[in-house]
């Protein structure tokens, strides 16, 4: 997937996405001047596309449900990533729209028999309704202080869900139990390959939703902001209106992302949503990348994957080297795999330009 | 109205300890305007420290020493080895630090000290108690107060602590006749981990040790710490020991414990869209 938002206009060493103030906003103009890179791309995304339909056919259900809990969390992390990489609003507490997102479609499911595949949508919608109102309180609160407040949101949540208010809707801390949707119109599926299938079509609408909201006047106006706070707002733009905008935006996908979650998981309960869901939603934007759409990509693919590995050395080692990780790619590679996939490849196109 | 003494007054035992750590955040605060988020992990993994000095046969107040020692060398140390390269960075990046930071303490106790629950000892001797207060509820406040009288003192009466005021205030000028201010910058951090060591000791007992004991408490610190004044010391206290009373009275009267934490998230979200100076904070006024 390319990246366009941030052009190769960014040259090595990878400048760090958030910290780059002055020619950020001009570095993410589109350049057009990249015809023969284009055709490497179509290519390269071709078989990609080709490898992503081939892995329900190719490999056991267990690991089909594996790869499309990275298809979830692919379009949770494209959604912190709008707010907390673009918008350069820090979010300690997404998990807890992911949980709202779970919780829509489990409750709708199993309460009031409602179709899996509406509950998606409504989840979305719902979210994206309340991420907007709460990006209105966060208007007032600068970087430490939302990351302060959502830190809080998410210690409280499985709280919050535990409580006896809430337990006719959310089974309190028992949770609720999904049924797996079978596969429809008679499709030689099984459940966990169409599942498959279903999440990755929500990933594509996510993928584009993402990219050409950021291609677009909104999207220059969301990175504006947090480059130049003052002159974005010197120019006109309504900075609180794009900042909740994005803040809704980013609680809807991940949100959808909940509820797709939920379906394939077939389960919610309160500790699943615990503050350290959000810290594994922000090490995946930061060792995927920030600020970049193939990042949600490679976050997905490492928060799904990494944790399996180091489960086997211990216990606590995941979060571990979660820890360590998050700080050693903030001091030597703060724009994450991506940023580093991008400046290997911009070498790699430079060495072949140069003229013998 | 006993009972309701009884309540209040517990409150402010535990407000005592939430204000201990509140002061921990202050100390960070004043010394590099930064959050601590891994405060608590870290008062946590102290407290495992205190745990297996006890453990290898050392006296209580020994052991209670020795930590407040140990935290003070780590924290200072983590400043001058981690913090410290990202001091000028992005806000962003210094909060997915201090969440690596908070992720390895965790894990690291866990890891070290497993995941089954430890009672801890509490120092104080029964007699000690009344009909209004446990040993342990009098004994918290106490300590509290004498860590709160040396901070006073430390700060107001001793050079070192007229530097540390001075670099964290104008660091540059400070540099200028002087001062080490990187090092000025340390001893704050070594400051906050020994203050979040004794938070960590003295809430031990009541909530038991085990590596997430203290998310709830870091979550009532941060929410006194704003009530007062993020950048004040007496306003962090008095936050913090407001914020114990409240919770304990609420959570006894009104909206029952389970509530308990997101009554925090409320006061924390409300405070900050209100009044993000606290009471006792200085408002700061950007020019644009």
């Amino acid at each position: 997937m390319p990246d366009k938002v941030h052009g190769p206009k960014k040259t090595a060493p990878p400048a760090h996405a958030v910290a780059e103030t002055t020619s950020g906003a001009i570095a993410t103009l589109p350049q057009e001047n990249r015809r023969a890179g284009l055709l490497g791309v179509t290519f390269g995304a071709t078989v990609f596309a080709g490898l992503l339909c081939a892995v329900p056919f190719a490999l056991p259900n267990y690991q089909i449900f594996q790869f499309t809990l990275v298809l979830v969390y692919a379009i949770a992390l494209l959604g912190l990533n709008i707010l907390t990489g673009y918008n350069g609003q820090i979010s300690l507490g997404h998990g807890a729209f992911y949980a709202i997102g779970a919780y829509i479609a489990a409750i709708l499911m199993d309460r009031y028999g409602i179709p899996y595949w509406l509950t998606v949508p409504v989840a979305g919608a719902v979210c994206l309704f309340i991420g907007f109102l709460f990006g209105f309180p966060a208007l007032r609160l600068e970087g430490l202080y939302l990351a302060l407040a959502t830190f809080a949101l998410a210690v409280a949540l499985p709280q919050l869900l535990k409580s006896k208010f809430l337990e006719r809707w959310t089974g309190g801390v028992q949770g609720i139990v999904i049924i797996k949707p079978n596969a429809p119109y008679g499709l030689k599926l099984n459940p966990d390959q169409w599942l498959y299938f279903f999440t990755l079509f929500f990933v594509l609408i996510a993928l584009i939703l993402t990219r050409n909201l950021l291609r677009s006047r909104i999207g220059l106006a969301i990175v504006a902001i947090r480059d130049q706070p003052i002159a974005a707002k010197a120019m006109g733009v309504n900075t609180a209106l794009y900042k909740s905008l994005a803040f809704g935006i980013s609680a809807m996908l991940t949100g959808i992302a909940g509820a797709l979650g939920a379906i394939a998981v077939q389960f919610v309960a309160p500790d699943s949503f615990s503050v350290f869901l959000s810290i594994t939603l922000l090490v995946g934007i930061v060792i995927g990348g920030l600020a970049s759409i193939s990042g949600a990509m490679y976050g997905a693919v490492f928060i799904q994957f990494v944790p399996n590995i180091a489960d086997k050395i211990s216990n606590a080692a995941p979060w571990a080297i979660y820890g360590a990780l998050l700080i050693l790619f903030m001091l030597i590679l703060p724009s994450g795999i991506a940023g580093g996939v991008r400046a290997m490849t911009h070498r790699f196109a430079m060495r072949r330009n140069t003229p013998k | 109205m006993d009972a309701f003494l009884h309540q209040a007054l517990a409150g402010l035992a535990t407000g005592s300890i939430y204000a201990s750590l509140a002061l921990a955040l202050v100390m960070i605060y004043q010394a590099t305007h930064l959050v601590n988020f891994s405060q608590g992990e870290f008062a946590m993994f102290s407290t495992y420290i205190a745990w297996s000095l006890m453990q290898a046969g050392f006296p209580y107040w020994i052991a209670f020493l020795a930590t407040i020692a140990i935290s003070f060398v780590l924290g200072a140390a983590i400043q001058q080895i981690i913090i410290r390269r990202f001091q000028d960075g992005s806000v962003l990046s210094v909060v997915v630090v201090f969440v690596g930071l908070l992720t390895i303490f965790n894990s690291l106790a866990g890891w070290l000290f497993g995941y089954s629950i430890k009672s801890f000892p509490s120092p104080f001797p029964k007699e000690l108690g009344n009909t209004y207060m446990s040993a342990h509820e009098l004994g918290a406040i106490g300590v509290m107060m004498v860590v709160l009288l040396l901070l006073v003192i430390f700060f107001r009466l001793t050079p070192l602590g007229l530097a540390m005021r001075a670099a964290s205030q104008n660091p540059v000028s400070s540099r200028l006749v002087g001062i080490r201010v990187s090092w000025m910058l340390a001893l704050g951090w070594g400051l906050a981990g020994a203050i979040g060591s004794v938070a960590g000791m003295m809430v031990a007992p009541v909530v038991f040790l085990d590596p997430n004991m203290m998310s709830g408490v870091l979550l009532y610190a941060f929410a006194g710490a704003l009530v007062g004044g993020i950048d004040n010391p007496l306003g962090a206290v008095l936050g913090g020991l407001l914020v114990g009373v409240l919770e304990n009275l609420l959570g006894a009267y009104v909206i029952g414990n389970e509530l308990k934490l997101s009554f925090a998230l409320a006061i924390i979200v409300a405070v900050l869209v209100i009044r993000p100076a606290g009471l006792l904070g200085a408002i700061h006024v950007s020019r644009v």
